[in-house]
C-alpha cells in the first residue's frame, strides 16, 4: 500500500521536494498538498519583476494544475494547516484531520513587522506573496501615489525600484548607514544608493521608523529625528522569521527556525522540514539555493535514499533593471586577508575581492558583474589564485595572455585617441607636448595642454603618456599621495571634491578611485575636514573618521583622562565662571587645573564618563566649548589695550572678543591661534600668531603665518586696516582662504610658504570683491558651525561615547 | 560550551567604533567595522597604555589615539614597523547579540 505524504507549505522548497521525490520514486508516496494562498507553487524569487509589470504572474508559476494532476498530487490550496497531532499522526484544517505516514512541514518564512504604532493601519503591507504585489499595484493606479518602504535590503529595493517604474514617488527608510549591509561594503553601498537616487527613488539611512501615522488608513511615516514622509502605502521589507507555529505547538524542537538534521528531518522521525523554516547547525536560510539544496536531501531521505545537506556559498544579485550588483562569500576584512580593489569611476564600476591564502573567500561586484559567477566558482572551489593574482581583479578575459603591462596598453593606442575627454586633447598632442616643450611634470602638461586639467579622471593615462615618452626621466613620484590608500596628493583631493561635487566619504573613495575600501587613520579625518569644509550644511559630519579629541570634544591626557577648557572670551573672565570652575573642580575630583599659554583654564584628568556633567555645569554658568582640542579657532589672546593701559592705541581687547564670538566654532585645516595687542609693545604676543594684529594710532596692522612651536618664526604683515570692521573682514577672509587651500594638518605659515604671500595678497588684500566673497563663505558656513558641542552633548548627542557598553564585577566568592 | 554572557548588541556600537566592557580584568575594547563584523581585545596599546578603544577604525584595523600604532584587530599584532601584540577575546554574535565568554573576563583577575 502506498505510503501517506502530506506536505504543508506551497512554496519554493516543497515544490523541489516534489519534484526530485517523483524524479526518484513516482509511485513511493500518495501526495496532498497544502497551502494558505489560493494557488500553487510559483517562482516567490521573482516577485518583483512581476511588481515592476516586466514579467505577468503567468510566467512564474512553477507548477500548474496540469503537473499536479500528472503527478496525482491531491491540491488544498486556500486551506490552512491550524495543528499536527503527533501521535495519531493526522494534521488538522477547517475541513477535519488529514492522515499521514510521512510530513513534510515547509511553512517558510513570515514578514517581520516592525513593531511601531500604527502598524496594523490599512495600507501597511508586506512583500511576500502575490496578494501584497496585488495591493500595491492597485495602490499605483492612484495618480502622484506615494509609497514608503521601510528597509534598505534586497526585498526593499526590490520593491521601491518597482513601485517607481509604476510611477510612484517612493521613499527608502534603512535603518543602517547604508544599503544591504549585510551584501555590500560601504562603497558599493554609495553606488547603489548614487543609481536609485537617479531614478528618482528618495533614500534616507540611519532612519529610526517611530510611528505610522494616519486616522482610517496610512498617511505618513514619522522618523525619530522628526522628518515626516507622506504615504498612501508603507510597505515593510525589514526581514523576515522562519514560521514556526505549528512545530512548536506540535512540541518539536524549535530554537530560531524548526531544527533539523543532515538529513532534514525534524525531532520527530516521521516529520521532515525543508526551506525558510528551519534552522540547521544554528543556521536559517533565505536564499533560494540552499533551499533548493535541502529539498534535494529532503527528497532522498524520504524514499530511504542517503544524503546530507551541507551548507554551501551562497551569492546575491538584485534583481532591478538596470542595476548590475554581485556579492559573495565573506568580505570582513581581517589581518590574514587581503583585499584588491579596482574602482574606475567614470564607469561606475567597483570590484573588490577578499582573499585568504590566495584563495578567494568574498566577492562585491558593482557595475560590472559579468565575472561574478567565475569568481563565486573559484570561491566554491577553493582554487589557488597564486599564479593570476597581478590581474585577477580583471576577470576571465585577462587570464592565460601575458600579463598585463598598463602602460604597454596606453602606448598601443593611436595618436589620435583622444585622452581627456573634458578639453579633448588627443595622445598626439601631449607627447609632442611633452617633448617639444621639455616638459617634465604633470603640472607642466596640464598647463600646455590642459589634458588632465579639469576633472583629473584621466590623470593616469597622462602620466603613462609622461613615463613612455620620457622612459626614465619622469619622476611620477613628484606629487606626494595622501597616503597609501591613493596615489592622489591633497590639492588634487581637494580640487576634485568641489569639481565632482563630491559630498560624502564613500562618494571621494569611489569617484577618486581609492585603492582600500574603508581609507585609513591618515585620509579619513583628511577627507572629513575637506567635505566639511567645502559644503558646509551639505555635508553630515562623519564623527567615526575624526581623531578621539575632536569626537568627544576634550583633550586626550596619556593615562586616558581628558582636560576640559573653557572658552574665555579674549581672555577675560569673571567671578562667576572662576566659581564654576572651582565647584566643577570639588564636585567631580579634578586633580589638576593649570592657567593655559592662550589665556584661559585648564581642568586636567577629567574621566570620561564625567564629561557630560563637568559640561553641563559649566554651561550653567553660560561657558562653551574651547576648542583647545580643534582643528580650528583656538584662542585670540589680548591685552588690556586702551581700557586700563596707558600706552594702549585700541580697544585691543574688545576687538580680540569680537574676532572669537564672530569665528568661534569653525573647523580649520590646522589649528589656529590669533592675538590682538593693544600696541606695538605688543603683550599679547600677536606677531608669533597664525594670525595677529598689533593696533596703532592710525588703525591696525595685520599680521600672519607666524610660528612658536616645532619651528619658530615671526608674523609677516598682510596690510593695515583701518577700522576694526575693516580688520574683522580681512582676518576673516583670509582664514577662509586657508580652509579653501591648505592641505590637512598644515599650518598657516606652511600653507603661506606654498603658496606664496604675493597670491594671498593678491586674493585678500588687492581685490575687495574677492575678500568680500571669502568674508562672505565663511559667514555662511558659521551658520552650521556655531553649536556649543558640549551642550549638544549634555543633551544626549553621542551617548554611547560616554559610557561603557557593559560593566561585569567580581563573581561573588564561590565556595 | 558553558553559557556566554551578553555583553550588548550591534548597534549599540558605532559603525567604524568602539565601546567598553569594564570587568575585574580590565577594560575590552569591543570594535564594530563598517562591515558590521565585531571583534574584543585589550583596551591597552603595549606601547604607553593607550585607549584603543578610541582610535579611528579602519578595514579590520585600529590607530592608537596616542601614538599611532596600529593593530589588526583579528589577531591583536602591531602593524608596520612597530611590534606588539595586544590580547584578543573570542567574541559571537546571534541575531545581533553579542556574546563573551565569562571565564575570559575573569581570568586575568588574579
Amino acid at each position: 500500500m502506498q505510503q501517506k505524504l502530506v506536505v504543508i507549505g506551497a512554496g519554493m522548497a516543497s515544490g523541489r521536494v516534489l519534484e526530485h521525490l517523483f524524479e526518484a520514486n513516482p509511485q513511493a508516496f500518495d501526495v496532498t498538498l497544502f497551502g494558505s494562498e489560493q494557488r500553487g507553487n510559483y517562482n516567490r524569487i521573482m516577485l518583483s519583476p512581476v511588481l515592476a509589470g516586466e514579467k505577468t504572474y503567468e510566467q512564474i508559476v512553477t507548477h500548474d494544475a496540469d503537473w499536479y494532476a500528472a503527478n496525482g498530487v491531491v491540491t488544498r490550496f486556500g486551506e490552512t494547516i491550524t495543528a499536527i497531532d503527533r501521535k495519531a499522526k493526522v494534521v488538522l484544517s477547517r475541513n477535519g484531520e488529514t492522515p499521514y505516514d510521512k510530513l513534510v512541514i515547509a511553512t517558510g518564512s513570515a514578514p517581520f513587522i516592525i513593531p511601531v504604532a500604527g502598524k496594523e493601519l490599512p495600507g501597511v503591507m508586506a512583500f511576500r506573496d502575490l496578494d501584497d504585489v496585488e495591493r500595491m499595484v492597485a495602490a499605483a493606479q492612484k495618480p502622484d501615489a506615494r509609497a514608503v518602504v521601510i528597509g534598505g535590503g534586497l526585498l526593499g529595493l526590490e520593491a521601491a525600484a518597482a513601485l517607481r517604474l509604476r510611477g510612484m514617488e517612493v521613499v527608502v527608510l534603512h535603518l543602517m548607514g547604508h544599503l544591504m549591509e549585510r551584501q555590500l561594503d560601504p562603497a558599493a553601498g554609495y553606488l547603489l544608493q548614487k543609481e536609485l537616487e537617479g531614478r528618482g527613488i528618495r533614500i534616507h539611512t540611519k532612519a529610526q521608523t517611530k510611528a505610522i501615522l494616519g486616522n482610517d488608513r496610512v498617511e505618513a511615516v514619522s522618523l525619530d529625528d522628526g522628518t515626516v514622509y507622506p504615504a498612501d502605502i508603507v510597505v515593510m521589507a525589514v526581514g523576515i522569521r522562519p514560521e514556526t507555529r505549528i512545530a512548536t505547538d506540535a512540541g518539536l524542537h524549535v530554537e530560531r527556525g524548526i531544527v533539523v538534521s543532515d538529513q532534514m528531518i525534524t525531532s520527530d522521525p516521521d516529520i521532515l522540514a525543508v526551506g525558510e523554516c528551519v534552522e540547521h547547525e544554528r543556521t536559517v536560510y533565505g536564499l533560494v539555493a540552499p533551499l533548493y539544496d535541502m529539498a534535494k536531501v529532503a527528497a532522498k531521505t524520504l524514499v530511504k535514499e542517503d544524503a546530507a545537506f551541507r551548507p554551501v556559498k551562497t551569492a546575491t544579485q538584485l534583481k532591478v533593471t538596470g542595476v548590475s550588483l554581485y556579492s559573495a562569500g565573506d568580505f570582513a576584512e581581517a589581518e590574514d586577508r587581503e583585499e584588491i580593489v579596482l574602482r574606475d569611476a567614470s564607469s561606475g564600476v567597483y570590484k573588490r575581492l577578499v582573499l585568504k591564502e590566495d584563495k578567494i573567500i568574498g566577492a562585491v561586484l558593482y557595475g560590472e558583474t559579468g565575472d561574478g559567477p567565475w569568481f563565486f566558482d573559484m570561491l566554491r572551489r577553493g582554487t589557488d589564485t597564486r599564479e593570476m593574482r597581478d590581474t585577477l581583479i580583471f576577470g576571465q578575459a585577462y587570464q592565460g595572455g601575458a600579463p598585463l603591462d598598463p602602460t604597454a596598453a596606453v602606448a598601443a593606442l593611436p595618436d589620435e585617441a583622444e585622452i581627456c575627454g573634458c578639453n579633448g586633447v588627443c595622445k598626439g598632442k601631449i607627447t609632442s607636448t611633452i617633448t617639444g616643450k621639455g616638459l617634465t611634470t604633470l603640472d607642466g602638461v596640464r598647463a600646455h595642454t590642459k589634458a588632465s586639467a579639469s576633472c583629473g579622471s584621466c590623470t593616469h593615462l597622462v602620466e603613462q603618456l609622461m613615463a613612455l615618452t620620457l622612459g626614465d626621466s619622469y619622476n611620477p613620484a613628484a606629487v606626494q599621495p595622501m597616503c597609501s590608500c591613493t596615489d592622489l596628493g591633497h590639492d588634487d583631493v581637494r580640487r576634485l571634491i568641489v569639481a565632482k561635487e563630491l559630498k560624502s566619504i564613500p562618494a571621494v573613495m569611489q569617484e577618486l578611485e581609492w585603492k582600500t575600501s574603508c581609507g585609513c587613520a591618515k585620509c579619513r579625518p583628511a577627507l572629513n575636514y575637506y567635505l566639511v569644509a567645502t559644503w558646509p550644511g551639505e555635508y553630515e559630519d562623519d564623527g567615526q573618521s575624526r581623531f578621539i579629541n575632536e569626537r568627544v570634544h576634550a583633550n586626550i591626557q596619556k593615562d586616558g583622562t581628558y582636560s576640559v577648557v573653557p572658552r574665555m572670551w579674549g581672555g577675560m573672565t569673571n567671578p562667576k565662571e572662576l566659581r564654576a570652575i572651582a565647584d566643577v573642580a570639588d564636585k567631580f575630583a579634578i586633580p589638576a587645573i593649570k592657567v593655559t599659554g592662550g589665556q584661559r583654564i585648564d581642568l586636567l584628568g577629567v574621566k570620561k564618563e564625567d564629561l557630560p556633567g563637568v559640561w553641563a555645569d559649566l554651561n550653567s554658568a553660560g561657558m562653551v566649548s574651547g576648542a583647545a582640542y580643534a582643528k580650528g579657532l583656538r584662542t585670540v589672546k589680548t591685552c588690556v589695550g586702551s581700557d586700563w593701559c596707558r600706552f594702549g592705541t585700541q580697544d585691543s581687547t574688545g576687538l580680540g572678543i569680537r574676532i572669537e564670538k564672530f569665528m568661534w566654532g569653525s573647523w580649520t585645516p590646522a589649528k589656529v591661534k590669533m592675538a590682538v595687542s593693544g600696541c606695538p609693545r605688543n603683550c599679547a604676543e600677536a606677531t608669533c600668531k597664525d594670525v595677529g594684529v598689533v593696533c596703532v594710532d592710525s588703525g591696525y596692522e595685520i599680521h600672519f603665518a607666524g610660528a612658536a612651536g616645532l619651528d619658530i618664526k615671526g608674523t609677516e604683515v598682510l596690510c593695515h586696516a583701518k577700522t576694526e570692521d575693516e580688520a574683522l573682514e580681512i582676518i576673516v577672509a583670509l582664514t577662509q582662504l586657508y580652509r579653501e587651500q591648505a592641505r590637512y594638518l598644515e599650518r598657516i605659515y606652511k600653507w603661506a610658504k606654498r603658496v606664496g604671500t604675493a597670491s594671498i595678497k593678491a586674493n585678500i588684500v588687492d581685490d575687495l570683491d574677492k575678500r568680500r566673497h571669502y568674508f562672505e563663505r565663511f559667514t555662511y558656513s558659521q551658520k552650521f558651525a556655531q553649536v556649543d558641542p558640549w551642550e549638544e552633548r549634555v543633551n544626549g548627542k553621542d551617548a554611547h561615547e560616554f559610557a561603557a557598553m557593559a560593566e561585569f564585577g567580581l563573581p561573588v566568592a564561590a565556595e | 560550551m558553558t553559557n556566554w554572557i551578553e555583553i550588548g548588541r550591534v548597534t549599540d556600537i558605532p559603525q567604524r567604533g568602539a565601546r567598553c566592557v569594564n570587568t575585574p580584568a580590565g577594560k575590552i575594547a569591543v570594535f564594530r567595522t563598517a562591515d558590521n563584523h565585531i571583534y574584543a581585545i585589550e583596551n591597552r596599546c603595549p606601547h604607553k597604555g593607550g585607549p584603543l578603544a578610541e582610535g579611528i577604525v579602519h578595514g579590520a584595523s585600529v590607530t592608537c589615539p596616542l601614538h599611532n600604532w596600529v593593530f589588526d584587530l583579528a589577531s591583536g599584532e602591531a602593524q608596520g614597523a612597530d611590534e606588539g601584540q595586544v590580547r584578543t577575546f573570542p567574541i559571537d554574535v546571534v541575531d545581533g547579540r553579542i556574546f563573551m565568554a565569562p571565564e575570559v573576563m575573569m581570568e586575568a583577575a588574579e
